[in-house]
């Protein structure tokens, strides 16, 4: 199960949190500075892979923007970065060639997608058309009634 | 400001972003952040009411706010009526705001709960998706107590839309992992397995990650899995990469799936039918050769997602364990990736890898890489890849390999990473003690550590060097030698010095021959250190120094010169003044005899797992080192210390009073002396307590100082009960928990035993051992932190209620204020029983974890038959003495039913545990048990016979017992009734 998602730019600005465990805002904001520190100060072309405390995190670069995560140790790396990827393109998707501007500014969107696309840490749908629809599905519900 | 492409803009809050980004300073945006809040706030106090958007548009701007890191104390109200709204992004933002600023407070989780129970019997499929993904989210108690009978009907009911089945789902998993006791499967659990049939993947998908939570915990019943797992597996398998559609990945079809459904066959062994473990090992094959098919894309998802699987399943090879075939292929495909231009996939490899070097069928397999690993080591660019090669290394080392290991790792230490240092430090000191054939390349092994990274070698390290030395007598001259030479270097590390001091005060004798090193060559040689040491260091050397006055008795005048010189006599330190002035006054008057007896050759160490290991695995978190590397440290090591047994009661000595050191903390030079020598039989005592007497020396003070502690030591005399100096008040703070229910059944778990997990939840275990000696106890808890978070401010506090207090003293050594995540503080508790009693001192704990104060109290294990000292006598005078105490005061007795079968052995074992002494052939029912003892407490004895008599047929016991204290026998029925 993943543990948390954090979204960050190069200059260390959280974008995204998404915790999916009950933490205290003290150990969130001790889990964003040291991740951010030691995913920031990795040298390019490093394993995307690093053990943390009793974490695995997995994290990778799109544009200016870090995606990182923390899994717990039964869970699998690789499919994590596809998860990661599979996001950024959902994202793409909805706002059409999206970039950390849009995030900042939908950052509300941005959640709900997530939520469409992982629930509790686990991945709920994992169709590009199935999470598209029920996205679709919800605004035009809101176009009709508004 | 980028063009908001769909769905509602707002405006304001666009404004809002932009302008906070536009602040050029932390206090600009402060300050417009303010000026915000006292915006929405007045919208939301004024009279006016909002319309739906402008609400949802201010609680998105505090949303927006909290997450910049700013506290938000308003809005909640708000964002709970946008629930209500029928308009779907109205609702979705009050939810949004809900689940990222969840409150405890109830009244607001009560309307929050009623919002959620209107969506989900909406039976608007959207609607009911975003309640469940709030449920998710918040995952509170209170949320499963509403909703946890009500989601896994959603989820197996026939009319449910698909897209709603997965939320429920996961939603469920989420409840039943916070709070599993108000999860009941029960009825449902067979349709949720057949969810792995249902003809939507994303359905199967999501169900399937609850199925595996739910198979960890009641493999039984969740059994019927299997077969429909590995049929589903092999139908993916063998698809086409276009047949799955959308769920086909880069060409890879349906690899989250896949890996779930392979992480989901991890929960069980290998299946038993035939047919359905053909059809597996088929799928695994096919999975191992796809990975040798060209790719069918140049992208990095491809590659990733195939591997994805590939790894997944070797795991399951791995965990089966039973298929050598498999395990050389997966092995193979693993030395392949260790070569791979992506680092990733050698990352993987190497960890891949450690864990196959554990089967017997691919150790060998593995083996063959070890140049590629050792390669790894040296050239990787990433410190994480290095750090996985020298895991690989440690797990591949065997008695073939170890030297070349050994020496590839302590060259690259003195490379390495300042982060790794120490751990390779520990790996390194294990391989080499693990693979010693011969022990003078081990000493060399270590004294090598030392040189190279002598910061990062631990005590226990060097602890244990020490132990192994003196358990084995064929290396004690190489190692005097050796460290002799190490010490001539003129920059040589502290640890050094005491290795170095303590080996030479030990074995120094063995190359006194040698002019070279003299005695008087090698005292200058120490001593020309000493200067530089700091003082535990020191102290350690004035051991040495006595020592060496019973080796060499030419040394004497030299060494005394040195102790009596201000700088020792009249040291600031008072630990090194009190060693220099009662070593030197037992060399001047105790007589060669006396003299080499107090100052005998340590005995051997008893034998005991490894402190290294325990060291390691404690660095690594639990479950880092496995067990299987457990048990072999510990066979190992026993191999190691063979000849050093349990010297347990051979007290003639104060050196072997020393031996077998209790502290599960491997305390090499027996600092923490238990309280062996307070319990030292007097006739072994006298000796000592006579020349110290005629001395004029406080004999306390002398026998807590005569092994060489490296920091001021905690001897049970010296800091007894009753002259505490740094204990803190057993006064019961104001706002202790209330002892917890079950602490009564905890305390009956201990009346026999003392050692044992005195408790456990989910955050918190504690541990306890415990050893009496006559009316004194000592008592170490362990707290191990079982989550990955700290708890800070942990503090604990002993007390004795009420009466209590005139018949307990019990003192808690202070503990460490904060506990890491998965590690273990250890508190030392000091007891002295002053009169019989019959409550338990009470311990409270108290930490913050996540920000939550936790407190909780317990009953400490402490019962007046801890106190007991086992009575040896004849049938007849036990009958006598039982007759003696006849006064019907004196006696109690309890008739009660079996709990447990009525084992001979184990009551014999339970009445051994409870301290007294069984008698045999005393009661002429051979079926009885009696036992005879004596409980020391300071204020007097209380002798007590006790006779238990099965009857085998009724399953019930009658006991009885007698003392010399009504109270005691009293007592000891109640807590005795409770344990057969």
């Amino acid at each position: 199960m993943m543990r948390f998602l954090l979204l960050f730019s190069r200059q260390g600005k959280l974008r995204l949190q998404k915790w999916f465990t009950v933490l205290s805002d003290r150990d969130k904001r001790k889990i964003i500075r040291d991740l951010t520190q030691m995913v920031l100060s990795r040298p390019p072309k490093a394993c995307n892979f690093l053990p943390w405390r009793d974490l695995k995190i997995v994290y990778r670069r799109y544009a200016s923007l870090y995606f990182c995560c923390g899994l717990e140790q039964d869970d699998n790396e690789l499919l994590t970065l596809d998860i990661l990827h599979r996001y950024v393109e959902l994202l793409d998707q909805y706002f059409g060639n999206v970039c950390e501007l849009d995030i900042i500014f939908n950052f509300e969107k941005a959640y709900f997608i997530l939520d469409e696309f992982v629930i509790g840490g686990e991945v709920q749908e994992t169709s590009k058309a199935s999470v598209a629809k029920s996205i679709e599905e919800a605004e035009s519900l809101q176009e009709v009634r508004q | 400001m980028p063009a908001v492409s769909k769905g509602d803009g707002m405006r304001g809050l666009a404004v809002f972003i932009s302008d906070i980004r536009n602040c050029k300073s932390k206090e600009a945006e402060i300050k417009r952040i303010n000026k915000e809040l006292a915006n929405i706030r007045s919208k939301f106090k004024g009279d006016k009411a909002l319309d739906g958007y402008s609400k949802k548009k201010y609680v998105c701007k505090l949303l927006f706010i909290f997450l910049l890191g700013h506290d938000i104390d308003f809005g909640h109200m708000e964002a709970v009526n946008l629930l209500s709204s029928n308009k779907y992004t109205e609702k979705q933002i009050g939810y949004l705001f809900i689940s990222v600023l969840v409150n405890s407070n109830s009244e607001l989780i009560r309307l929050i709960n009623n919002a959620i129970k209107n969506d989900l019997s909406s039976r608007n499929p959207t609607f009911m998706c975003l309640a469940l993904h709030c449920i998710a989210n918040v995952g509170s108690r209170e949320m499963a107590e509403a909703f946890a009978g009500e989601i896994p009907r959603i989820l197996v009911a026939g009319d449910t839309m698909d897209s709603v089945k997965q939320s429920a789902a996961l939603c469920l998993l989420r409840l039943y992992k916070t709070s599993p006791d108000l999860v009941l499967m029960g009825e449902w659990t067979s349709r949720v397995v057949h969810l792995l049939n249902d003809q939507h993947m994303g359905v199967v998908t999501a169900a399937i990650s609850l199925i595996t939570c739910l198979s960890q915990k009641n493999p039984d019943e969740f059994k019927t899995c299997v077969s429909l797992a590995v049929s589903r597996l092999s139908r993916i398998v063998s698809s086409a990469s276009t047949d799955l559609q959308d769920y086909t990945y880069y060409f890879v079809p349906a690899p989250w799936l896949s890996c779930k459904l392979l992480r989901l066959l991890q929960c069980y062994p290998p299946p038993e039918d035939g047919a359905v473990k053909g059809r597996l090992v088929e799928c695994l094959e096919t999975i191992l050769n796809k990975a040798q098919e060209p790719p069918k894309s140049k992208k990095v998802q491809h590659s990733n997602a195939k591997n994805a699987i590939l790894f997944e399943a070797i795991s399951l090879i791995i965990h089966y364990d039973s298929e050598p075939n498999l395990l050389v292929r997966a092995c193979n495909q693993l030395g392949q990736f260790l070569q791979h231009r992506e680092t990733n996939l050698r990352y993987l490899a190497l960890e891949s890898m450690c864990t196959l070097a554990s089967s017997e069928f691919s150790h060998e397999a593995v083996k063959t890489h070890i140049e590629t690993v050792i390669n790894a080591l040296k050239t990787e660019r990433d410190v994480s890849v290095r750090q996985r090669a020298a895991d690989l290394l440690y797990a591949m080392c065997d008695r073939s390999n170890a030297k070349q290991i050994v020496a590839e790792m302590l060259s690259y230490l003195e490379t390495a990473d300042y982060s790794i240092r120490e751990e390779m430090v520990l790996k390194v000191a294990i391989l080499a003690e693990k693979y010693a054939v011969d022990y003078s390349w081990y000493v060399d092994t270590i004294l090598n550590l030392i040189r190279i990274a002598g910061d990062y070698v631990s005590e226990e390290v060097w602890y244990r060097v020490i132990q192994i030395v003196i358990n084995r007598d064929d290396v004690q001259g190489y190692a005097a030698k050796t460290v002799f030479e190490a010490l001539q270097a003129p920059a040589c590390h502290e640890n050094m010095v005491k290795v170095g001091g303590y080996i030479l005060g030990e074995f120094g004798n063995l190359i006194a021959g040698d002019p070279r090193s003299s005695p008087l060559v090698q005292f200058n040689l120490l001593h020309s250190k000493f200067h530089l040491c700091s003082v535990p260091t020191r102290a350690l050397l004035l051991s040495a120094y006595i020592k060496f006055i019973n080796l060499f008795p030419e040394t004497k005048s030299t060494i005394q010169e040195v102790l009596r010189s201000d700088s020792q006599i009249r040291n600031s330190d008072v630990e090194l003044q009190q060693r220099a002035v009662e070593y030197l006054k037992l060399s001047s008057i105790a007589s060669t005899d006396v003299l080499a007896t107090v100052l005998e050759e340590m005995p051997p160490f008893p034998e005991r797992e490894s402190s290294i290991l325990a060291k390691l695995k404690k660095k690594k978190g639990p479950g880092a080192v496995s067990v299987n590397e457990l048990e072999e440290g510990k066979r190992e090591g026993g191999e190691l210390n063979g000849g050093g047994g349990e010297r347990g009661g051979d007290n003639s000595t104060i050196a072997a009073s020393n031996a077998s050191t209790p502290s599960p903390s491997a305390d090499l030079l027996g600092l923490r002396t238990g309280p062996q020598v307070s319990a030292a039989p007097p006739s072994a005592g006298s000796l000592l307590v006579d020349v110290f007497s005629e001395a004029g020396v406080n004999d306390d003070g002398f026998l807590r100082d005569l092994e060489p502690p490296t920091e001021s030591s905690d001897s049970l005399l010296a800091e007894g009960p009753g002259d505490s100096d740094s204990a803190p008040p057993s006064a019961v703070s104001e706002d202790a928990a209330p002892p917890l229910p079950e602490s009564n059944e905890l305390l009956n778990k201990f009346v026999c035993k003392n050692n044992g997990v005195l408790f456990e939840n989910q955050l918190l275990q504690i541990g306890i051992k415990s050893e009496y000696r006559q009316n004194l106890g000592r008592m170490y808890l362990f707290y191990g932190n079982k989550t990955s978070v700290q708890f800070v401010t942990f503090t604990t506090t002993v007390s004795c209620p009420g009466e209590l207090q005139s018949q307990l003293n019990v003192q808690a050594k202070p503990v460490e204020p904060l506990i890491e995540g998965g590690a273990q503080v250890q508190q030392v508790i000091n007891i002295e029983c002053l009169g019989d009693f019959c409550e338990a001192p009470l311990l409270n704990i108290k930490f913050r974890y996540g920000g939550a104060l936790q407190n909780l109290s317990l009953k400490l294990p402490v019962t007046i038959n801890k106190f007991f000292q086992p009575t040896e006598m004849a049938s007849h005078d036990f009958f006598q003495r039982w007759k003696q105490l006849s006064q019907p005061q004196q006696e109690a007795q309890k008739i009660f039913k079996a709990s447990h079968a009525m084992d001979t052995e184990v009551i014999k074992a339970k009445l051994l545990g409870l301290g007294m002494a069984l008698l045999e052939n005393v009661d002429p029912n051979p079926e009885n048990f009696v036992c005879a003892g004596v409980i020391q407490t300071k204020a007097q004895q209380v002798g007590s016979l006790l006779r238990l008599e099965p009857n085998a047929q009724a399953q019930m016991y009658r006991l009885t017992l007698r003392s010399s204290k009504d109270t005691v026998s009293k007592r000891l029925c109640e807590l005795l009734a409770e344990q057969f």
